[in-house]
């Protein structure tokens, strides 16, 4: 069977970092596998500005994005396959790929990095009730029938949810000269990054109602309206306020799922709350060798983290097969509380831990003026002062080496957040 | 106007359409199947529960009783030779309370009249024992093993391609507009033109009623009777095997809960009278009282792995009962086909071209062909097998759909055969390209731009299913 030392699954930004660090380690033998005939993923169809301000200190595209790893790929002589799909992937690290020209091909990984992305939830998955007429997209899959193929999706648009890709779908659409009528949003918040609200949607004078849901899509061949009606504090459409919106198109942005079909196959445990595997520090999952990174860990609001956090990927997988498996010393849990939805990474082992370490969260609503407690096994041992917390945006948090060194043995670390101390 | 001329003309083509004028191309007959839609399969057939029933459920000594269960025999024979998915994966009927057990006999012995084989009630531990999933308040159930699961748009799509490579003639995007009886036989008057048939075939669905009407002195009047379903994920499709009903109430069967012969789960029917024969909307009513019902066979059953909901109407006839037969001097009925119509189709198609058969004194063809070839489903192959074919055929190696893992071949295959797909529907109906978990999210694109390659036409002529259904609104 055919080895490689790392194999990674996706060729979007996190696959790209992840092999880049890894060369970067010392690892010569690495191969890309990438479904699409493109590198760089979804970034492709992004063609907005707003990306690499983190990593490059500068304001470009996603596919210039895109191409600055590209490039470094280039550079690095770092092999790649496209138009090739993973259909199986085992917990002994055997991948089975399939394309035209090659057929189906087995081969042997020392260590994996999984990078699949994540997909949109569609209209199904959201249950929303009429008929099932053509003009009803997911924001992504319009994103790319207007930015790659060149073509215009609909001319009267309402946009349900209000993730980012909606907002940026908003302004495009606008720009190519469509009238979106409303953004409707099911939560009291946005889903989305504050800064796409004001350019995308306020700059433009489309409206964003909070609190508001589609409850019909009317029309049997194509979307000929909506109906809208404002929920209650259960969700629940409110009888009495609805609205129809004439309209040929329905846009849903309404959140992010990790595609971590490839994962469960090879026995990896995923966090029900992310949607993605568990790993420890190392972003390596339960399954030993198999490392994850980017939007199929957890769903990434800017490409500048993915970027970051799956080229600490990269370096791990690098570490795994030149030092081998690691020695299985005892993981502390994390785990969040009073709004702190969840973590990543989700074990920390403090033993061998790097000097720094990221843990990225998200919070489950919009909430002012907290403060962020530490403790290590009910011990508090940092708070932070919060002013706005909100959960389209992703917060982070370092955890120092040094800050175990008196705790050696903690086993739960807890990142809560509270109220504001009568001091504060 | 000879060339609008026909031995029989059949209208509508759902499954049972299909089902007749495959069972009419064996005679030395002219056939044409006429189609309101762009493709077979867009009514009743493609919204149902894809159930071939055990038999146990119609009344003693009606008509569905006994076309029931030949039909499900015939289907365990088709599905192999005209190459679709079925699998016979058994049935069990429910039962709550020990107060409702005299009508769990009641069933079963109809059921045994009806001449359902190897029926057996059992405990409520026992039904346990089979499906671990369903609830506790079980107390007992009907179990039938011969009771299957089908692809409804495998079959109708396998009997129509079978029927047309032997002859019949398939005239889509034609909408009758009346019937008048000549001397010999019928004037049928279409949005394209009038044919003439000696033969007419009323095989219309919900809109039987008014095809008869045209013809037929004594009306019929068909209610359409709308179920709505909840579709999910195949990573909980093994929540049960066998197809779960509940005991049967007047208004239907009421909710089950089966695997798909794909490997999805699908919860549903409600059962709701409409009177727009299009209103196949579902509504969040409906979809919360499936719900409720279905938690009650089966509690642990995950909602939030929905992937999509639709709804079908039932062509339900006032009297209850199948309609078939010559109802009028050469003009033949096949309506108020509801449940169980999708098993009993093969039936109604040898019963129905039977009578013309007879009736026009046509005799057998030479050279029928009886086999008919599915789409490669490449994804179920070896791995070994699969780069095979992929050496050979390349395009079986690019995979378009990514959550059924549907290769460009299959898509393209979908359009370049007998009766091939002309829209999004048809490529997802033949080769299930955007049933998967993303709902076709990931390659609608790709799969638009296939469509408009392959057929000659441009991408904003590439639809959903009839024109007015197209995706692109501009460049």
């Amino acid at each position: 069977m055919e080895y490689h030392d790392i194999v990674i699954i996706g060729g979007g930004p996190a696959g790209l970092s992840a092999a880049v660090a890894a060369h970067d380690a010392g690892v010569r033998d690495i191969l890309i596998l990438e479904r699409d005939d493109h590198l760089g993923g979804i970034l492709n169809q992004c063609i907005h500005n707003g990306f690499g301000l983190h990593t490059f200190q500068e304001e470009l595209t996603g596919p210039e994005y895109a191409d600055r790893y590209i490039r470094q790929i280039a550079e690095r002589h770092i092999p790649y396959k496209l138009c090739t799909i993973v259909s199986d992937i085992s917990a002994e690290r055997e991948v089975l790929y399939i394309n035209s020209e090659e057929g189906a091909v087995r081969l042997k990984a020392g260590a994996v990095v999984l990078a699949m992305g994540c997909r949109e939830r569609p209209r199904g998955a959201l249950a929303l009730p009429g008929f099932r007429p053509a003009g009803v997209f997911t924001a992504g899959t319009a994103q790319r029938l207007v930015n790659i193929e060149g073509y215009m999706v609909g001319k009267e648009v309402v946009i349900l949810g209000s993730g980012d890709i909606g907002l940026i779908m908003a302004r495009r659409m606008t720009l190519e000269g469509a009238k979106v009528k409303v953004v409707a949003e099911l939560m009291p918040y946005s889903g989305g990054l504050k800064r796409n609200i004001v350019q995308c949607l306020e700059d433009y004078g489309i409206p964003l109602r909070l609190r508001h849901t589609v409850t019909k899509i009317h029309g049997k061949a194509r979307v000929e309206g909506v109906t809208i009606a404002e929920v209650g504090d259960d969700r629940k459409p409110i009888p009495g306020t609805e609205e129809f919106y004439s309209c040929d198109t329905l846009l849903l942005s309404c959140g992010l799922l990790p595609e971590n079909e490839l994962s469960k196959q090879a026995g990896v445990r995923l966090d029900s709350v992310t949607g993605g595997p568990s790993v420890d520090d190392r972003l390596e999952t339960s399954v030993p060798g198999v490392f994850a990174c980017g939007n199929v860990l957890h769903v990434h609001d800017l490409v500048d983290y993915v970027s970051e956090e799956a080229a600490r990927a990269g370096e791990q997988a690098a570490a795994y097969v030149q030092t081998g498996e690691r020695k299985q010393t005892a993981a502390a849990a994390l785990e969040g509380k009073g709004g702190v939805r969840y973590t990543v990474p989700q074990t920390l082992h403090i033993a061998d831990m790097a000097d720094r370490v990221t843990v990225r969260f998200r919070v489950a609503d919009v909430y002012r003026d907290k403060q962020l407690v530490v403790y290590y096994d009910g011990r508090e041992v940092r708070r932070i002062k919060k002013r706005i917390l909100a959960p389209g945006e992703m917060e982070e948090l370092v955890l120092m080496k040094s800050s175990f060194a008196d705790w050696p043995d903690v086993q739960t670390i807890t990142i809560a957040l509270e109220d504001q101390h009568g001091d504060a | 106007m000879a060339m609008n001329t026909y031995d029989v003309l059949v209208i509508g083509a759902g499954v049972v359409g299909a089902a007749i004028a495959r069972e009419l191309s064996k005679y030395e007959l002219s056939v044409c199947v006429m189609e309101k839609d762009e493709d077979v399969c867009s009514g009743t057939s493609k919204a149902n529960s894809g159930i071939v029933h055990g038999g146990f459920d119609p009344a003693v000594g009606s008509v569905m009783a006994a076309m029931n269960i030949r039909g499900a025999e015939l289907i365990r024979k088709l599905h192999k030779t005209l190459d679709f998915p079925y699998k016979q994966n058994g049935a069990m009927v429910l039962c709550f309370d020990e107060a409702d057990r005299p009508a769990l006999e009641d069933l079963y012995d109809r059921g045994v009249r009806n001449g359902v084989k190897d029926m057996a009630i059992i405990s409520g531990t026992e039904a346990r024992a089979l499906e671990p999933a369903i609830s506790e308040e079980v107390v007992a159930a009907l179990h039938v093993p011969t009771s299957g699961v089908v692809c409804p748009f495998g079959m109708t799509i396998a009997l129509s391609e079978n029927a047309a490579d032997n002859g019949v003639e398939f005239r889509f995007l034609t909408t009758v507009t009346g019937i008048e009886k000549t001397a010999a036989g019928y004037e049928v008057k279409t949005d394209q033109g009038d044919f003439s048939a000696t033969y007419v075939v009323n095989a219309a669905g919900v809109y039987a009623d008014t095809l008869h009407n045209m013809v037929c002195e004594e009306p019929l009047h068909i209610i359409p009777r709308r179920g709505e379903y909840v579709l999910m994920d195949k990573e909980v499709g093994t929540l049960v095997s066998h197809t779960i009903f509940q005991l049967p109430s007047r208004k239907g069967k009421g909710v089950l809960v089966t695997p798909t012969v794909h490997g999805n789960l699908l919860v549903g029917p409600n059962a709701f009278d409409v009177e727009d024969r299009e209103a196949t909307d579902t509504t969040s009513e409906g979809l919360e009282e499936i719900r409720a019902q279905a938690l009650r066979s089966v509690p642990a059953i995950p909602f939030q792995k929905m992937i999509t909901g639709f709804a079908g109407l039932r062509a339900v006839e006032k009297s209850g009962d199948f309609i078939l037969g010559e109802t009028a001097d050469g003009f033949f009925d096949a309506a108020g086909i509801q449940s169980p119509g999708l098993t009993a189709a093969p039936v109604i198609g040898e019963y129905i071209a039977g009578l013309i058969a007879k009736k026009a004194a046509a005799r057998k063809k030479d050279g029928f062909l009886a086999v008919r070839k599915g789409i490669p489903e490449v994804a179920k192959l070896s791995p070994e097998e699969r780069a095979k074919l992929i050496a050979k055929r390349p395009d079986y190696g690019r995979i378009v759909c990514r959550c059924e893992n549907i290769s460009e071949g299959e898509i393209l295959d979908a359009m370049n055969r007998t009766l091939g797909a002309v829209s999004m529907d048809g490529v997802k109906r033949r080769v299930r390209q955007g049933m998967g978990r993303c709902q076709a999210g990931f390659c609608t694109p790709g799969t638009i731009e296939l469509i408009a390659k392959t057929l000659g036409i441009s991408m904003n002529e590439v639809a959903k299913n009839r024109p007015g259904s197209e995706f692109i609104m501009g460049e």
